[in-house]
């Protein structure tokens, strides 16, 4: 309170007394107008509203539309809907649920599973809902039921629409998968939207186009019995089926991918750099997506969740790289840029070290490399020079043109959750309290470090390249198919981002220069080119995942598996035109160019030949997508 | 002293509050089906928001009265925050999620408004003079603003009604309520515009509930419906047939009502209304009593927050107000409104148990 002023207590209080009595006599007359309402309601109208609330048998009963169909670029399907008989319980109409149980039991068989999922229901969901209590009767079965379905009352049998992956756990990363609505969905959809609807898309595309897949929900204007239960439909109002979705993944190629993977963990993206269109989004390891459509079991999960592998990460999407030697051929630019001469040669010792410094940055190549120029340094990927490069551009600025070409920042695909990487940042680490150190600058040169790309990144900065400066937006979705109409939309065409100021001039050459790692004489990548009909420009990495003390040297046998470095190839083909782009990171595979590179090469062959030798589970031409 | 009272609880307060608690277990009960897993999750949430107003009934008044211009500056800053990096649910971004949790810092004003105010009054003689209306009017206005934009319309008018009612309270002057009279009068065609299609949709369809009976004006007709046919004595618990054959939408949340008015009829509900003037009764006895302006303010105006509520659920239930989304007061099931009421009673609690006596 301040002092100065003079307050008069007394009055104040007198004030708020009167203001008091008013604020009453005022929630008096409102209360008062609240129950002249209820008593309108509940004594002169009691009548009226009584016999509509007896009357009250005409209720709208949603009818779920269809969802759409996810379908590769030829036609494949990959997510679609079939019917299965389920046997449903509405609690509220039962009298005895414990007898009804053994009745049913008599007929089809229940296991503890059953029982338990629908207790679990019992106490969690209203008693006028229809609840799951078997899924996927026999015909059998379905006919046993309906023999002794008068005396049953409260359960019935319906056919509802499951969501199904025929191909299962091929290409689970991209298409993702749905599942039921859970407690946390509820609280960000539309409820109305999703009356009658148990699904809702997860991960993946299934999540990412949910709304173009779910459709729109109809509405049947039931009239019931005093029990709830059905005796006419008055009036219809159709849903609207979702739309089909047709990917540009090709699933012959996800196969060949994902075979080609093997045991190994890694990733595979492939591209048309023209469109951004994503041909193959492949993850390893995989796992199936059926299990989870109806809500997978624990121990399931557990085993998923648990496992060392981490089949659930989706490593083309989320996984963090140090891109090892692949980053040369995105620094090579970069030389150019600088205008640093392209013909002028270092010597390769074998090594590199700092000024003032006796430590020894290491060069693949354990003798050296001896004079070489930019052409070599791509083809041979000779450390030495990027080393040095690295060192005379420092940090900032190296980083500067990686973030150009898409280096640290998301591409924009259309599905949920991209992990961005991580380009060195010397302020970033003066902001934790650490010192950045010249070495870091030194390794980053040959994309260790801090530094870390996803393989999505890569096969998108790799289509920059082989557009010469346009770096699409990758789209897993190519277009929206109306099912009634047949009519097949296109998605709009995906937004181009110019890559930094390189000339065409720039391009040619260092497109010269990864052509030769794949067909030079001494490129690291030349068994692949081997009797191509096609010229491939490519770049092998191969990124450390145990760092190697002074003076030890590697040898991948003596290595642990885990700790083995990985390996990375990135590609495009065909040189002079590029239609596709990849890039291929192998864990713990060892070198790129015999580990990765060979798995580009047969997706190139399929897609610009068309002529795979792979034996494959994917049919020939697409079904129908009804 | 009893008890209770040693622990600054005011006991013909706490006993209409068990009443409510035990009423609302009932009703939710029923209202949810019979769904034991959902009413054993009310009793928690009971439980818990029991403890809070036992917490809150320790914090000495001089202390709330610090409190106050802190409360209200962390909400200011929490209500900027929900508008940039909010969780955006249901096409509005009113959640602001800390960790595992979410909650609405909306909610936070509902108390820290008329603290804020009641701080303020208390600094100024009252009854204060225009420029401090104008003040205290902004100081409402700002947060009633960015509730709105969210948009939360059912929160950002239990907020300006708390506002108000301090305002009016602390004394503004009656010509200045008239202008306001006035400028509203002027004013409304003009925030129709405004509004959300959604928002008008809702209070056109309160003219005329029959004109869309499956979209916008089901629930105000199923909830007519639930009331009516309840009569005089009602149905019984456990026997609306509204609820439980699922006509009536929302039913153990914002319609909770209608439920408790179809099962218990006329003669239940005036049951609860005593039950609710009673706490109103025992509120502004509080306020009356208190010793300073901060305290006095704060009471009044806790109290009155405590009305707006009931005053819209059983107004928008009962098909005289438009749908807004507010909860019946320690009635309906949901956690977030109970821990803010709760709070408020805490609030009073303190404030009257911890009056210097006299002599």
């Amino acid at each position: 309170m301040r002092t100065g002023e003079i307050r008069d207590h007394l009055r104040e209080s007198r004030l708020f007394g009167t203001r008091l009595s008013v604020v009453a006599i005022a929630v008096v007359a409102l209360v008062a107008i609240l129950v002249l309402r209820l008593a309108y309601l509940q004594i002169i109208n009691y009548r009226h509203y009584a016999t509509l609330s007896q009357e009250n048998r005409v209720n709208p009963v949603p009818i779920p539309p269809v969802r759409g169909f996810i379908l590769d670029r030829n036609g494949v399907v990959l997510a679609q809907n079939y019917p299965v008989l389920t046997l449903e319980i509405v609690p509220d109409q039962v009298d005895d649920m414990s007898q009804l149980l053994d009745e049913i039991g008599k007929i089809v068989t229940l296991n503890e599973k059953d029982l338990k999922l629908f207790a679990k229901q019992l106490r969690e969901r209203p008693r006028f809902e229809s609840l799951t209590l078997r899924t996927h009767l026999t015909d059998e079965e379905a006919a046993r039921f309906a023999l002794v379905r008068y005396r049953l009352n409260g359960a019935e049998l319906r056919a509802r629409l499951e969501r199904h992956y025929p191909l299962g756990a091929l290409g689970v990363h991209a298409i993702g998968y749905v599942g039921r609505i859970s407690e946390d969905d509820l609280d960000t959809i539309d409820k109305n939207a999703y009356r009658g609807t148990q699904y809702i898309g997860k991960l993946g595309v299934e999540q990412s186009y949910e709304e173009t897949l779910l459709g729109k929900v109809g509405f049947e204007k039931v009239e019931t019995d005093a029990h709830g239960r059905a005796i006419r439909v008055l009036e219809r109002i159709a849903p609207v089926a979702g739309k089909n979705l047709y990917l540009n993944i090709d699933a012959r190629m996800q196969e060949i991918a994902e075979q080609g993977l093997g045991n190994f963990k890694g990733a595979v993206v492939a591209m048309d750099p023209k469109t951004g269109a994503v041909l193959t989004f492949a993850s390893t390891p995989t796992y199936d997506p059926n299990p989870f459509v109806n809500g997978i079991d624990p121990a399931s999960y557990a085993a998923l969740r648990d496992n060392p592998d981490k089949p659930l990460l989706n490593r083309a999407l989320n996984g963090q790289y140090a891109p090892g030697s692949t980053i040369k051929a995105f620094l090579g630019l970069a030389a150019l840029a600088s205008g640093q001469d392209p013909a002028r040669q270092i010597i390769c010792p074998g090594w590199f070290s700092l000024p003032g410094s006796t430590h020894r940055f290491r060069c693949w190549k354990k003798d050296g490399h001896g004079a070489v120029d930019l052409h070599d340094a791509v083809m041979e990927s000779c450390d030495v020079y990027f080393y040095k490069l690295a060192v005379s551009l420092g940090i900032d600025r190296l980083t500067s043109y990686l973030a150009g070409d898409g280096f640290g920042s998301a591409t924009g695909i259309d599905i949920e959750g991209e992990s961005k990487g991580n380009l060195p940042s010397p302020e970033a680490k003066r902001k934790r309290g650490q010192e950045w150190q010249p070495g870091e600058t030194v390794i980053t040169g040959i994309g260790q470090g801090a530094l870390l790309v996803t393989p999505l990144q890569l096969a998108d900065g790799m289509s920059g390249i082989a557009n010469r400066g346009l770096r699409p937006q990758p789209r897993l979705v190519e277009a929206i198919e109306d099912p009634d109409t047949k009519l097949r939309t296109p998605i709009e065409p995906p937004v181009m981002t110019s890559m930094g100021d390189y000339t065409p001039a720039q391009y040619d050459m260092m497109i010269h220069n990864l052509v030769d790692v794949v067909n030079g004489p001494k490129g690291t990548a030349r068994g692949i080119g081997w009797n191509a009909p096609y010229k491939i420009a490519g770049k092998t990495g191969t990124a450390q995942v145990k760092s190697v003390g002074q003076g030890e040297s590697y040898v991948a046998s003596r290595t642990a598996e885990n700790l083995r470095d990985h390996a990375l190839f990135i590609a495009f083909a065909p040189a002079d035109d590029p239609k596709i782009a990849v890039a291929v990171v192998v864990e713990n595979g060892g070198h790129g160019g015999s580990a990765a590179a060979p798995i580009a090469r047969k997706l190139m062959d399929h897609y610009l030949l068309g002529n795979s030798t792979m034996k494959t589970n994917v049919p020939e031409t697409g079904g129908n997508a009804d | 002293m009893n008890k209770l009272q040693r622990w600054h609880i005011d006991i013909p307060l706490f006993y209409a509050l068990l009443a409510l608690a035990g009423i609302s277990l009932l009703v939710v009960y029923s209202a949810s089906a019979e769904n034991l897993w959902m009413t054993a999750k009310h009793l928690l949430r009971l439980i818990m928001g029991f403890g809070i107003l036992f917490l809150i009934a320790q914090i000495r008044p001089e202390d709330l009265r610090r409190l106050a211009p802190i409360l209200f500056g962390v909400g200011m800053i929490l209500l900027v925050a929900v508008l940039g990096v909010g969780i955006v649910s249901k096409g509005a971004r009113r959640w602001l999620g800390v960790g595992a949790f979410s909650f609405q810092p909306a909610e936070v004003m509902k108390l820290a408004l008329p603290m804020m105010l009641a701080w303020y009054f208390a600094r100024v003689p009252l009854p204060p003079t225009l420029r401090q209306v104008a003040l205290a009017g902004l100081i409402t206005l700002v947060p009633v603003a960015l509730i709105a934009r969210q948009p939360d319309l059912g929160t950002a008018i239990l907020v300006l009604g708390s506002g108000f009612a301090l305002l009016f309270l602390a004394g503004m002057p009656w010509r200045v309520l008239a202008a306001l009279a006035a400028l509203a009068a002027v004013a409304i065609p003009f925030a129709w515009t405004h509004l959300h299609g959604y928002q008008q949709k809702r209070i056109l369809t309160l003219l005329d509930p029959a004109s869309d009976p499956l979209g916008g004006g089901y629930h105000t007709l199923q909830g007519m419906i639930a009331i009516g046919s309840g009569g005089f004595f009602g149905k019984g618990w456990l026997n609306s047939s509204q609820a439980h054959l699922d006509y009536l939408p929302e039913s153990s949340t914002d319609f909770i009502f209608a439920v408790f008015a179809e099962e218990f009829g006329l003669l239940g509900i005036l049951v609860l209304l005593g039950i609710y003037m009673f706490i109103m009764y025992r509120g502004f006895m509080i306020a009356y009593l208190a010793q300073d302006s901060f305290t006095r303010l704060l009471a009044g105006g806790l109290t009155l927050v405590f009305f707006f509520y009931f005053f819209v659920n059983v107004g928008m239930v009962s098909g005289i107000l438009p749908v807004v989304g507010v909860p019946l007061p320690l009635i309906s099931y949901g956690g977030t409104a109970l821990v803010t009421l709760m709070a408020a009673f805490g609030m009073l609690m303190s404030i009257h148990t911890h009056r210097k006596m006299a002599g």
